[in-house]
């Protein structure tokens, strides 16, 4: 028995794709990803119409998703994250349905339980051997972690694995079991390495970020959870790497043996893990070349599903266990609803993401932000969107001082008793107005075209069309 | 109480944005040599703006204007004081002739615009000649609050390099540490300009505490907060200082002229430190 078919146009053929089903990608890729483009590209010269797409994200290299979109191939589109390119377009209003954005614990509930039930998952693989075994570890595309990808081989009713790096069989290493997998492809390219993985991800050199950073540290260490068992996530952002660089320092200064490092896996992360500062890291995407290093090489660098991750229909999932997780936002409201979903025009250019999933299951939730960016200030009255509810939210850290949200008077307490400058929120967003000015009410129309669902189910908030 | 001045950049509207957020007691909003002389009109019409607007609540704020031998300085006094900063930081100071030049302009705009607190200077000294003049120029106007030593210029006009280890500075250092106290002013040092070695800058800074330094300038935002520490009485000395001052009512209450603490003799010097200690503490506020 051989799975490996000879072009992506057979392997559809064979997967009997129909107008009108939902196929779905992951976005280990990331910027870099070919697949989505190439497996599109071929649905639309066979004809096909009316399909979904189920993507956990889109980034701005799959552009080419507009025209299929305007060609009416794609009617439907259901993404955890989606870039600016794709983002403005829909925000437009060229689609006749509302995009459906999930979390990314959300997204494998829901596949998981019949809410969204994929009919083919096209899944870009690393390296696959002819009966799909496949990683992300290995091969010249490669990406670390496939975590994301997990649930739609295990759920999906036909698996089409696509690979540029077809190995002998067994892939002893596998991520992906052939259990799953009805056919495999090889490609010259599954993507540009370059947009995969960055080569090195850096700490900001920005002051401001630095500054920022440092507060976060000293709210990490005031909050009493940086002691033996700490677990610990942060993103690939300048400040955020510089909030992991100056934990790594205080906890060797102080032997404080942490339990988990999780994430979005960057090489400070993997820095913290070989000085024993985590006993693991529980890794559902790497986001630099150390990171899929690490987990190719350190056993105790662990590969996560995206269910394992954050579904909150699962038993238990990691981010229930998160003692300190650090955000970003694009703007915050005086009630610390947090926006990731849209700039402060109204247009599409991020979304959840692991956002509500870890502001929801973590001890602390803090986001860090400079109270100004862009001659805008980021606390504002009311969201332009929530995609975090502000009853998950503990901490805001700016440049100019330090919001707690009312729920958490214990915090308050805590940072104050330490000396750092606690702000109320109302406060910062009248220095930061006091310094840009109040930018005028941004008018947005009537047509919904996103729904946020949060991870319970519950559309929590409509994006409107731009005018 | 003011231990770091942090330069920043005149033509750099994102960092004067966030000038008064990083942490420096006083921020020197740079018009000289941070900016080329094509951009010193809009240099000067940003910082002017800058102090307008946003307040600069969270420090003070020094302007270090252009040296009285270009054709700059007298527009930058023009702009600039109406805005009532905290402090004027005139460079290249070799003399308190120098001194009595701006101070007179700077009393022309001043009454030109009814102001009637008079803004205070702090000279940079970094000259040969100024080194030498520094008691003169410290004592020359009432204006001046503190005295500040310029290393790279210094060095350029001693002819030597300027090292990280800085004995070629250390005769001036010395010389500026007592022209200031004599004077009875503060003294602050050279920065320290290897922005990557947080060793070496704080091994600098101590080195100038040491010599009697009240604190010291930085050039990178990411040097503010060592320089802090440093330039702030330690746990140990705020205890020192304060056992100091109960051992001393004591002595008083018992009308003993000499004590003894710790094994040793408590003299006035000491006292006199001790309460130079608590006064830091105090004007700290815990913020160290």
């Amino acid at each position: 028995m051989n799975k490996v078919v000879k072009s992506i146009k057979e392997a559809i053929t064979l997967c009997g794709l129909k107008d009108g089903m939902r196929i779905s990608f992951h976005h280990h890729l990331r910027n870099g990803d070919h697949v989505i483009n190439m497996v599109m590209e071929e649905i639309a010269n066979m004809g096909y119409r009316d399909l979904t797409v189920n993507a956990s994200s889109v980034f701005d290299i799959h552009a080419p998703l507009i025209t299929h979109i305007k060609n009416n191939v794609v009617t439907g589109l259901e993404v955890n994250y989606m870039g600016a390119a794709v983002g403005r377009e829909v925000s437009s209003g060229i689609m006749q349905k509302p995009v459906d954005f999930r979390s990314h614990g959300g997204r494998p509930s829901d596949i998981e339980n019949g809410k969204t039930p994929i009919d083919i998952a096209f899944i870009a693989a690393p390296s696959s051997d002819n009966m799909g075994n496949c990683s992300g570890k290995y091969g010249k595309s490669a990406c670390g972690s496939l975590g994301y990808a997990f649930v739609d081989a295990m759920n999906a009713k036909k698996v089409v694995v696509i690979t540029d790096n077809l190995v002998e069989y067994p892939l002893y290493d596998f991520s992906i079991q052939e259990t799953y997998v009805d056919y495999v492809v090889c490609v010259d390219k599954i993507g540009d390495p370059t947009g995969i993985v960055s080569g090195t991800t850096k700490i900001t050199r920005d002051p401001v970020g630095l500054m920022m950073a440092s507060y976060a540290t000293k709210v990490i260490q005031s909050s009493g959870l940086l002691k033996d068992g700490f677990s610990f996530q942060t993103g690939a952002g300048g400040a955020s790497l510089a909030v992991a660089k100056y934990l790594k320092d205080i906890m060797l200064k102080e032997n404080i043996k942490g339990s988990f490092g999780m994430g979005g896996i960057t090489s400070y992360l993997v820095d913290m893990l070989e000085a024993g500062c985590f006993e693991t890291l529980m890794d559902v995407q790497c986001f630099d070349l150390r990171a899929v290093q690490s987990i190719r090489d350190n056993p105790r660098h662990r590969e996560v599903t995206a269910s394992h991750y954050a579904s909150p229909s699962a038993k238990s999932a990691i981010v229930d266990n998160l003692d300190v997780v650090i955000l970003g936002a694009t703007q915050i409201d005086t009630d610390f609803n947090v926006n990731v979903h849209t700039d402060s025009n109204g247009f599409i250019m991020g979304g959840s993401g692991g956002h509500s999933d870890t502001a929801a299951g973590a001890k602390l939730t803090m986001i860090v932000a400079p109270l100004t960016r862009a001659r805008l200030s980021i606390v504002v009255d009311k969201v332009l969107c929530v995609s975090t509810p502000g009853n998950t939210v503990d901490v805001l850290v700016t440049q100019r001082g330090i919001a707690v949200n009312p729920r958490r008077g214990d915090l308050k307490e805590r940072l104050l008793a330490s000396g750092l400058p606690v702000v109320d929120i109302h406060d910062l967003k009248r220095i930061a107005d006091g310094i840009t000015g109040v930018p005028k009410e941004v008018k947005l129309g009537s047509k919904t075209v996103a729904n946020v669902i949060y991870r319970d189910g519950t559309v929590i908030d409509k994006i409107k069309n731009t005018l | 109480m003011r231990r770091s001045m942090l330069f920043m950049p005149g033509n750099n509207s994102g960092m004067l944005l966030n000038a008064d957020a990083l942490g420096a007691d006083s921020v020197i909003l740079d018009l000289e040599d941070a900016v080329s002389p094509q951009e010193k009109d809009s240099a000067r019409i940003l910082v002017r703006n800058a102090l307008k607007y946003l307040g600069y609540k969270g420090c003070e704020v020094i302007i270090r204007i252009n040296s009285i031998d270009t054709d700059f300085w007298k527009k930058d006094l023009d702009e600039i004081i109406p805005m009532k900063p905290d402090m004027i930081m005139p460079p290249k100071v070799s003399s308190g002739m120098d001194i009595k030049v701006i101070e007179n302009y700077m009393g022309e705009v001043e009454r030109r615009h009814g102001i009637e607190k008079k803004i205070s200077l702090i000279p940079l000294i970094e000259t040969a000649l100024g080194v030498e003049n520094a008691f003169e120029i410290a004592s020359s106007s009432k204006r001046i609050k503190a005295i500040f030593l310029g290393g790279e210029d210094l060095t350029a006009d001693l002819r030597c390099k300027r090292t990280k280890q800085g004995d070629e500075i250390f005769y001036s250092r010395g010389r500026m540490v007592m022209a200031a106290r004599a004077a009875g002013i503060d003294v602050y040092d050279t920065p320290f300009t290897d922005v990557e070695d947080e060793e070496g800058l704080r091994l600098d800074a101590e080195f100038a505490k040491g010599l009697g330094f009240t604190g010291k300038a930085c050039i990178s935002p990411r040097h503010v907060q060592s320089v802090n520490e440093v330039f702030s009485p330690t746990l140990e000395e705020i205890e020192y200082a304060t056992e100091v001052m109960e051992i001393i009512q004591v002595a008083k209450e018992q009308g003993k002229g000499a004590i003894s603490l710790r094994g040793k003799m408590i003299d006035a010097p000491i006292v006199e430190r001790a309460r130079q200690t608590l006064e830091a503490a105090k004007a700290l506020g815990g913020a160290f």
